[in-house]
């Protein structure tokens, strides 16, 4: 197998395994963990009441956990998905990396072991903690999480190498194709829907920033200013009425909900485009019939429309937009699934069907 | 390999370097200090509450908002630099595709790389100047980058008719 195709295999690989993950985590952790977090801020309100300042910064270690047990699985998710695109990048420059094809099967090689090494330690981190650690203050997640980093890089230092000795004009005859020349419809399809699908993404970004972000931001910290003094202001009576708290609490989790859920659009909008890009560029080394590639393209750049329509969608419509937007998640991970059915599948029987 | 291809290849590994080598400042000297200064300030905040100190509460919760927004735009400028660097790489590679004569390509590429250089630039000004300018600067490289974009989108479009 050559160095291209195992980045290929790779990097599709890598950007379903993320995809998945993303759904399990979305379904079972992220909405129980935004109600733990819901859950502990009426804790602190109540403690506020109270005057028990000790519990209020034990309420707040607690909020840490569960941040750390959220960021992890959001850091998992996002580096094991870019490490698949960057996977994909690196395939596409194989023709002008002028190394030996071993060289450069080896440096394939560590960079898909570094891909997988980092995203399933950062994920560990939550779960290992400290234990059986030489250091004090690092666990050995942390350290294999960095170690897999280190692979990536050394791998994306090798192959500068192998680009400027390119550039340098010592580089021999490369056989394999040149990848930017496919001009099937599915690759055409790809490219200016991921294209748009990018522009779509820039503008409702630069809409957000302009309209919301600030406003988000600014009701956050009054939010969190209200939820302070209408809890000391129960601190004088014998029974207190928690209610307002209680409301600033719900008030607070809706912006943080409509901040999530536009940055979440933005992302996978921009993300999925940019995954249709790359795909528009592997489409010869699909060895499907054109029909099927046809189909596999158009059934990507849909669920890639859906996905981030419905996440923005969620707080209007509910469960039903989330149901939705998972199954356009689903969509672009069973067309990714096609597509690597496809690379993995020889010439001759790509010929045949 | 065309003048616009160059371009945006070079231009996008530049910015990646420079996105990543920001990150990697940021990670080591700011990053640990900022959250913590977070989650400091957040906690101190409910505390002074609950000791009925409320107007040093006030003055906490608001030293947390102000630490937010730094944060906030420096992990949104790091992951845009590297972003709309690895755009830049991936429409060079296939620039010669877009159904436009090679000097309007140049000046797309030259849109896309400015944009993508100054609206990040743009953002992280917004951090030591809250002011009209860095909002500004921020907007024009957007306009740039969303100009560009609807060109590119329109040049592939036209070439994929002619093909």
């Amino acid at each position: 197998m050559s160095a291209q195709r195992l980045l290929i295999i790779g990097g599709i690989t890598l950007i379903v395994a993320g995809m998945i993950f993303g759904d399990v985590f979305a379904v079972f952790v992220l909405h129980q963990n935004a109600n733990r977090i819901g859950e502990t801020l009426l804790a602190v309100a109540d403690a506020v009441a109270a005057k028990d300042s000790a519990a209020v910064n034990a309420l707040f270690t607690n909020i840490g956990g569960f941040l750390e047990n959220r960021g992890t699985k959001v850091d998992a998710h996002v580096h094991v998905i870019d490490f698949g695109y960057l996977a994909l990048l690196l395939a596409l420059i194989q023709p002008y990396v002028a190394l030996a094809e071993r060289a450069r099967k080896r440096l394939a090689l560590l960079f898909i072991i570094g891909a997988v090494m980092l995203p399933v330690s950062v994920f560990s981190i939550h779960y290992v903690g400290l234990r059986y650690s030489p250091l004090s203050t690092i666990g050995w997640a942390s350290i294999f999480a960095d170690l897999g980093g280190l692979f990536v890089i050394i791998a994306c230092i090798g192959e500068l190498i192998g680009l400027s000795r390119r550039v340098r004009g010592s580089g021999d005859g490369i056989a394999e194709g040149r990848s930017d020349k496919d001009r099937s419809w599915a690759s055409r399809a790809l490219f200016t829907g991921g294209t748009l699908l990018i522009l779509v993404g820039f503008l409702h970004g630069a809409f957000y920033a302009v309209f919301d972000l600030q406003a988000h931001e600014s009701q956050d910290q009054v939010a969190l200013e209200t939820l302070v003094n209408a809890s000391a202001a129960q601190q004088s009576k014998t029974t207190p009425n928690m209610g307002d708290a209680h409301t600033v609490v719900e008030g607070y989790g809706i912006i943080q909900a409509e901040k999530a859920v536009n940055i979440a659009a933005h992302s996978h909008i921009i993300e999925f485009g940019l995954l249709a890009i790359m795909l528009a560029f592997i489409q010869e080394h699909v060895f499907l019939a054109e029909p099927w590639k046809r189909r596999w393209a158009a059934l990507l750049l849909s669920g890639s429309t859906v996905l981030p329509i419905f996440v923005l969608l969620e707080l209007r419509l509910g469960l039903v937009a989330g149901g939705i937007a998972d199954v356009g998640g689903l969509l672009v991970i069973i067309a990714l699934i096609a597509t690597l059915v496809g690379v993995l599948r020889t010439k001759r029987q790509g010929a045949a069907a | 390999m065309s003048g616009s291809r160059k371009l945006l290849i070079i231009s996008g590994v530049v910015l990646a370097i420079w996105g990543m080598s920001f990150g990697l400042y940021y990670a080591l000297f700011a990053e640990h200090q900022a959250l913590d200064k977070i989650g400091g300030a957040l906690a101190t905040g409910f505390t002074q509450g609950a000791q009925g100190d409320l107007v040093e509460a006030r003055a906490s919760l608001q030293v947390y908002a102000d630490t937010q927004f730094v944060y906030v735009r420096s992990v949104d400028v790091h992951s845009h630099w590297i972003g709309l660097a690895i755009m830049l790489i991936v429409f060079g590679v296939a620039f010669d595709r877009v159904g436009l004569t090679e000097r309007r390509r140049m000046l797309l590429a030259w849109s896309l790389v400015i944009g993508s250089a100054t609206f990040p630039l743009g953002v992280i000004l917004q951090t030591l100047d809250r002011g009209i300018i860095p909002q500004a600067v921020a907007a024009i490289g957007a306009v740039l980058v969303i100009t560009a974009l609807a060109a590119i989108a329109l040049g592939f479009a036209r070439s994929e008719r002619d093909s």
